[in-house]
C-alpha cells in the first residue's frame, strides 16, 4: 500500500453563517473574507504540517491545485510542493496534480515537474487532471466542449516533450510550437509515474488504462458511496484486457481522523468535520457542471458531478451521518484499521491519499490524528496486496544518493581555490 | 414546419422548411428550436422558411469538427449552399444572430437582406451579459422574458422535472445544446465580431425586446453603429425571447427589409 498525506489547505476562516449568507466557496467566493495576513500563517503551518508527516513513513505528500476555492488556496501547487522537495528528505513529492489544459502552453508543465524532480531526486508523483468544471471552466475560461480536447494535446505534449531526446516541432490545434526542447528533463525514465484524478468519466477511465497511468477518485464522499464508480473502473480494466488488476492502477482519496478512543475522535474532530462537510462544501449548482464539459456518454452513465447538491438540497450532516455514511473514517486506530481495510479491499485500491487535515483542524489535533495513524495504523495495512507488492509503475524511482538541501560549505574568508597571496617583496 | 435533413461536410442536418415565398434562412439561438415556433409560424406566412438545426440541436448530431467562430460562420454557409439557395434573407436569433452577422461578414456579396433579433457577438465593458452557462434552470426567466412567469411556463410546459428518466433527457439535451453554444459563447459571447462587421454590405434589420435582461438593449446601438445603414427597431414589452413575447413584431420588422 502507498499512503499519501493530503492538505487540500481549506481556508480556516470561513464564518458560521457561511452557508446562508454566500453564493459559492468556488469561483465566485466574497474576496474579503480571505485575509492576506493571516495567510501567511496558515500556508506555513500547512506546509509545516506536510513536512511533519514525511518524517513518520508516509509514502508520499500530496498537493493539489485549485482556483478560486475557499477550501484549497493552493491555486499553484507546483510553488508548495517546490518547498517540500527542500525541507523534505524521502516522502514522494505527489503533485495531484496540474491540469495541464490550463497551461500555455503546457510545456510550462513538462519543464515545471522536471524541476521538482531534479530538486527533489526523482520523488515526484505527477497528476494530470482534467480539473473541474470550476476550475477550469468557470475560473480559467477553458470552452467546456473543446476542454478534454485540449487536455488531450497537453498530455501529448507534456510526454514527447518528456522523452524527446532532440528538438521537436509540435503542430497542434491548440499549442504551435516550432522548437520544443524542455530543459531541464526529468531524473525519473521514461518519465515520472502519472495519477490521473477523475470523476466517473468513461473517457478517463480508458486513458489511463491505455496508458498504464493510476486512476485516482479524489471524492469526500468517501468509500462507501464510491463503490459503483469503482467497480466500473474495474470492469473497463477488465473489459479492455489489461495484463493485470493491480490495485496500484487505482487511488483513492479518504477522510481519515484517529485518536485513541471512538469517542475522543469525535470530540476532538467534529468540529473540523462539521465545517468542512457543511461549510466548505457550499458550491453553487450552477457551477458544478458547464454544459459541454461532461460527455453524453458520460453523462448517460448516470455520473453527475459529486459538487452538485443532492437532491432536495444540502442536509445538516451529522458525526454519525458523515462515519456512518463512510465519508469520514474516524475513530480509534482499530476501527480506523478496520475500516481502511475494507475501503482497500472494497475498492481494490493501492495508492490512498489520507486526507487528514480537515477543515479548520488546528495543528496539534491534526499531528496527534497523523502521528496515531502513521503508528498504529498504516503499519498493519502495509501488507494488503503481497501478490503486487512488487508493482512499482505507478510509484516515483528516486536516485540514490541525494542532494542534501542547506548542506553550503563554510562560508570562505577569500577567494575559494586560489593559492595564499604571496607578499609583494619591497623594492 | 416540416423536418427534413439535407447533407453537409459536417453532419447530416435537420432543418424545419414551411411556407412558400422568397427563401429565408432561420438560425436559432443557444435553446434551440422546435417545429412550433411561433415566429417561424409568422414568418412562413410571407417566407419559404428554413431553420437548420445546429448541431447538438433536436435531432442533429453534434459534431467534434466545428470548434469556432470561422467553422460555425462557414457551417451557415455551407446549409444555404446545400439547400441550393441563392441569396436567402438571413435571420438569426442571439446566438444564432451571431451566427448569420458573422456569414454576411465574411461573404458580403451573397447576402443582400439580413435581420439580426437581440443578436449575441459584441461585449460592452460597462454592460457585461450575464453568464447563462452558470444559471439554474428557474434562474432563467428572469433574464429571458418581459413577462418571467409567463416565460417560465412556457419553459416548464410538459417538461416532468421529477421524473429522473425524463432529468436524464433533460441533461443530456443541455449538454448537447449548451455544449455546442460554448464554443461561440462561452466564457463571454465574444469572438471579434466587432472587427468584421464594416464589412456587411446587406440592407439590415436589428431587433430589440426593450425589457431584454440577457444581452441588454444598450447592444442594439452598439450593432448598428458598425453596420451601415442598419435599422434599429425596438420592440416594447419584450425580453430576450422577442421571438415568443412578440413574434408577429419581429416578424413586421423582418418584412421591412425583405
Amino acid at each position: 500500500m502507498k499512503f499519501t498525506w493530503f492538505n487540500l489547505m481549506p481556508w480556516p476562516y470561513l464564518p458560521d453563517d457561511f452557508r446562508e449568507k454566500h453564493h459559492s466557496v468556488w469561483v465566485d467566493i466574497d474576496q474579503r473574507l480571505f485575509d492576506p495576513v493571516k495567510s501567511n500563517e496558515v500556508y506555513n503551518t500547512y506546509m509545516d504540517l506536510l513536512e511533519y508527516a514525511g518524517t513518520l513513513g508516509f509514502d508520499g505528500i500530496g498537493v493539489n491545485e485549485h482556483h478560486q476555492n475557499g477550501y484549497g488556496i493552493m491555486p499553484s501547487p507546483n510553488i508548495i510542493a517546490a518547498g517540500l522537495a527542500r525541507r523534505t528528505k524521502d516522502p514522494a513529492i505527489v503533485v495531484l496534480g496540474n491540469s495541464i489544459a490550463l497551461y500555455n502552453p503546457p510545456v510550462r508543465v513538462a519543464e515545471e515537474f522536471a524541476m521538482l524532480d531534479c530538486i527533489s531526486g526523482g520523488r515526484l508523483v505527477a497528476g494530470f487532471p482534467v480539473g473541474t468544471s470550476m476550475d477550469t471552466n468557470y475560473c480559467y475560461g477553458q470552452i467546456p466542449a473543446l476542454t478534454r480536447e485540449k487536455y488531450g494535446e497537453a498530455h501529448d505534449l507534456i510526454m514527447k516533450a518528456w522523452t524527446s531526446r532532440d528538438p521537436f516541432a509540435f503542430n497542434g490545434r491548440y499549442n504551435k510550437l516550432r522548437h520544443v526542447n524542455i530543459w531541464p528533463r526529468p531524473i525519473q525514465q521514461p518519465h515520472p509515474p502519472i495519477h490521473i484524478p477523475g470523476g466517473g468519466s468513461v473517457e478517463t477511465y480508458d486513458f489511463c488504462i491505455d496508458n498504464t497511468y493510476s486512476y485516482s477518485y479524489l471524492s469526500f464522499s468517501g468509500y462507501l458511496r464510491a463503490k459503483a464508480l469503482m467497480d466500473g473502473y474495474w470492469r473497463r480494466v477488465e473489459e479492455k484486457g489489461a495484463p493485470d488488476k493491480s490495485p496500484y492502477r487505482a487511488g483513492f482519496a479518504q477522510t481519515i481522523c484517529v485518536a485513541e478512543t471512538d469517542e475522543e475522535a469525535e470530540r476532538l474532530y467534529w468540529p473540523h468535520v462539521n465545517y468542512f462537510y457543511n461549510r466548505c462544501l457550499h458550491v453553487y449548482p450552477g457551477f458544478a457542471d458547464a454544459p459541454g464539459y461532461r460527455t453524453i456518454k458520460t453523462i448517460q452513465t448516470g455520473a453527475l458531478s459529486q459538487y452538485a447538491p443532492p437532491r432536495g438540497g444540502y442536509a445538516e450532516l451529522t458525526w454519525k451521518d458523515l462515519t456512518e455514511g463512510g465519508h469520514v473514517i474516524a475513530g480509534s486506530p482499530e476501527t480506523v484499521r478496520q475500516r481502511m481495510e475494507e475501503l482497500a479491499k472494497g475498492l481494490h485500491v493501492g495508492n490512498i491519499f489520507c486526507l487528514m487535515h480537515v477543515g479548520d483542524m488546528p495543528a496539534d489535533k491534526c499531528m496527534y490524528s497523523t502521528r496515531l495513524f502513521a503508528e498504529k495504523v498504516m503499519p498493519k495495512l502495509r501488507n494488503m496486496f503481497p501478490e503486487y507488492a512488487n508493482d512499482d509503475r505507478f510509484w516515483c524511482h528516486p536516485i540514490a544518493k541525494r542532494a542534501t538541501p542547506g548542506s553550503l560549505p563554510a562560508a570562505p574568508a577569500s577567494a575559494p581555490g586560489a593559492a595564499p597571496r604571496q607578499p609583494v617583496p619591497a623594492e | 414546419m416540416e423536418t427534413k435533413t439535407v447533407e453537409t461536410r459536417h453532419a447530416p442536418i435537420k432543418y424545419l422548411e414551411g411556407g412558400s415565398g422568397e427563401p429565408l434562412v432561420f438560425f436559432h439561438g443557444a435553446g434551440g428550436v422546435t417545429a412550433d415556433d411561433p415566429l417561424l409560424k409568422e414568418l412562413s406566412g410571407r417566407f419559404h422558411v428554413y431553420a437548420p438545426f445546429l448541431p447538438g440541436y433536436g435531432e442533429t448530431e453534434e459534431c467534434g469538427t466545428l470548434r469556432d467562430m470561422l467553422d460555425f460562420a462557414l457551417h451557415g454557409w455551407d446549409v444555404v449552399e446545400a439547400l441550393k439557395l441563392k441569396n436567402p434573407i438571413l435571420v438569426g436569433h442571439s446566438m444564432g444572430g451571431m451566427i448569420a452577422a458573422e456569414m454576411a461578414a465574411l461573404a458580403p456579396n451573397d447576402v443582400s437582406r439580413l435581420a439580426l433579433i437581440c443578436p449575441a457577438g459584441l461585449w460592452l465593458e460597462e454592460h457585461p451579459i450575464v453568464d447563462i452557462f452558470s444559471l439554474l434552470p428557474f434562474e432563467m426567466p428572469k433574464y429571458l422574458f418581459h413577462d418571467p412567469e409567463a416565460g417560465a411556463k412556457l419553459m416548464t410546459a410538459g417538461l416532468k422535472m421529477d421524473d429522473p428518466a425524463f432529468l436524464q433527457t433533460y441533461l443530456v439535451r443541455n449538454a448537447r445544446q449548451l455544449g455546442m453554444a460554448g464554443k461561440l459563447l462561452f466564457p463571454i459571447p465574444e469572438r471579434g465580431l466587432a472587427e468584421r462587421l464594416y464589412r456587411v454590405k446587406a440592407k439590415t434589420v436589428i431587433v430589440w425586446g426593450e425589457s431584454d435582461k440577457l444581452i441588454p438593449p444598450v447592444y442594439g446601438p452598439a450593432f448598428q453603429e458598425k453596420i451601415a445603414g442598419a435599422k434599429l427597431v425596438k420592440v416594447p414589452e419584450a425580453g430576450h425571447m422577442i421571438i415568443a413575447e412578440k413574434p408577429s413584431e419581429v416578424a413586421r420588422a423582418v418584412e421591412a427589409v425583405a
